[in-house]
């Protein structure tokens, strides 16, 4: 048992937080519940999670990966190492080992982060249950057979019975949680944030714009332009409005969706202006929302198309793309010469 | 995206859930706000749940004119298709496929069904139904 946890004088009664995004969420909430003042905004621009990626070798219900961020356990992993978190990650083999190691946890009053399936949780709507193996979420307790379980998508706290709970960790498939867990596991330290900044936006810039793989950053973006202008219109309307559709979904629903993250990372643009007295970061911020704004034009404009409200027409959609994709990489150059 | 609009209607395909949204006030300042869901949104998720639920309604017609098995019906309804059932139960996508057949179905062992009923969070009874 590290000291840390004996130490303190009363255990602090854990107070649920919404958010945008599930992983930035999860960590925001450990930090602050152990007294760090970090938003959600401020996890994600910290960790440099902000991307574009078009991986058409990777199918998703046989449409291509789109994603908007970075990997999962990118968040994680990126603010573990700038505040030199003790953050300890634990996968089990037996399910049987991941409940009681998880059960062992909470009996000490700890926090414990969660990787999990979203199809197997019950408290998910129907109609939001899909196959997705890296949602994050909070175990804060358990209550006979139930955990009691903070998610940071939903509004307020809810529940998990313990069957439901181990099932969702343990699937296997793409991304397999493997009864993921994540805790700190020794007092946290207080860094100064403001020197982290600068280094964390560049990353982001050279995330977005140097990565030498056509298929990520404002590349993937163009590149999924490309596609769209070589749709088979003609030939297989049905596949062009699942591709259409698609689109919009993951960059929408899964997760928060491509246009929440632009506004995520403008939120954090916004708070390191003010940590670095430095008024263009509060300029670019402004532009970038500008910027999200126009990803959901773009997904008003698709959806529509999808639901055949209006007419087929990949050609507008991929200039709308192009464009999306030049004012993202001159933003990102002037965010590299902002810092 | 500004405060007045988030929009706030109540959409069927998140139950009731309300999302967390970042907005802009108008102090130029982000904030949180609680978003009921937009078109945008819903409409391809809809899209989604509705093309699984047509493969379902399909594979189970299939399967009671003996051309498919229940297998087939349970994999759509539960939204998986061959390459994420193959992942989810640690199976090649050709054995899958060949699962797929109602004679090779048939012949399965209790331990592939098992494997089978385990990956999909059901008992080996409902898999060999079509409920």
């Amino acid at each position: 048992m590290p000291a840390s946890a004996t130490d303190q004088p009363a255990p602090k009664v854990f107070q649920h937080r919404q958010s945008a995004h599930c992983e930035s969420g999860v960590i925001s909430s450990l930090l602050q519940h152990e007294g760090i003042p970090i938003s959600e905004a401020m996890a994600f621009g910290l960790s440099a999670s902000l991307s574009f990626a078009y991986i058409p070798l990777v199918k998703i219900n046989q449409l291509p990966l789109i994603a908007y961020r970075m990997v999962p356990r990118f968040i994680l992993n990126g603010l573990k190492k700038q505040l030199r978190l003790p953050l300890r990650f634990e996968t089990f083999r037996e399910p049987l080992d991941g409940r009681r190691r998880l059960d062992a946890l909470l009996d000490q009053g700890r926090l414990v982060g969660l990787q999990s399936s979203v199809f197997f949780l019950p408290y998910f709507p129907e109609n939001m249950r899909f196959h997705f193996n890296a949602h994050n979420l909070i175990a804060y307790g358990r209550d006979g057979d139930d955990y009691l379980i903070s998610d940071p998508v939903f509004n307020g706290p809810t529940r998990c019975a313990a069957r439901d709970l181990s099932r969702a960790r343990f699937v296997r498939g793409a991304l397999a949680p493997k009864g993921l867990i994540y805790y700190f596991d020794g007092p946290v330290p207080r860094t100064e944030i403001a020197p982290l900044l600068p280094g964390a936006i560049r990353k982001n810039c050279f995330l977005m714009l140097n990565v030498p793989l056509p298929f990520v950053g404002c590349c993937g973006e163009h590149l999924l332009a490309h596609r769209l202008r070589r749709l088979p219109v003609a030939k297989d309307p049905e596949y062009c409005r699942r591709f259409v559709g698609h689109i919009v979904r993951m960059q929408e629903e899964i997760g928060t969706g491509g246009a929440g993250f632009r506004f995520l990372y403008a939120a954090f643009l916004q708070e390191a202006a003010a940590l670095l007295a430095n008024p263009r970061l509060t300029e670019l911020s402004l532009e970038l929302t500008a910027i999200g704004d126009s990803w959901r034009d773009f997904a008003l404009h698709a959806a529509r198309m999808n639901k055949a409200r209006a007419a087929m027409d990949t050609a507008l959609l991929a200039d709308t793309l192009a464009a999306l994709a030049r004012r993202e990489r001159a933003l990102f150059k002037k965010l590299r010469a902002a810092v | 995206m500004r405060p007045d609009e988030v929009p706030q209607e109540n959409a069927p395909v998140l139950g009731g859930v309300r999302k967390l949204v970042y907005v802009v006030d108008s102090s130029g300042h982000y904030r949180a706000a609680c978003s009921g869901g937009s078109e945008i949104e819903t409409s391809p998720t809809e899209e989604a749940v509705a093309w699984f639920a047509r493969l379902a309604a399909e594979a189970r017609a299939r399967a009671a004119r003996g051309e498919s098995s229940p297998l087939e019906y349970h994999m759509y309804r539960l939204r998986l298709d061959v390459p994420t059932l193959a992942a989810a139960a640690g199976l090649w996508q050709w054995r899958v496929r060949r699962h797929l057949r109602p004679a090779v179905f048939a012949r399965l062992s209790p331990r592939l069904l098992a494997r089978y009923a385990d990956a999909m969070g059901l008992t080996v009874d409902q898999l060999r139904t079509l409920d």
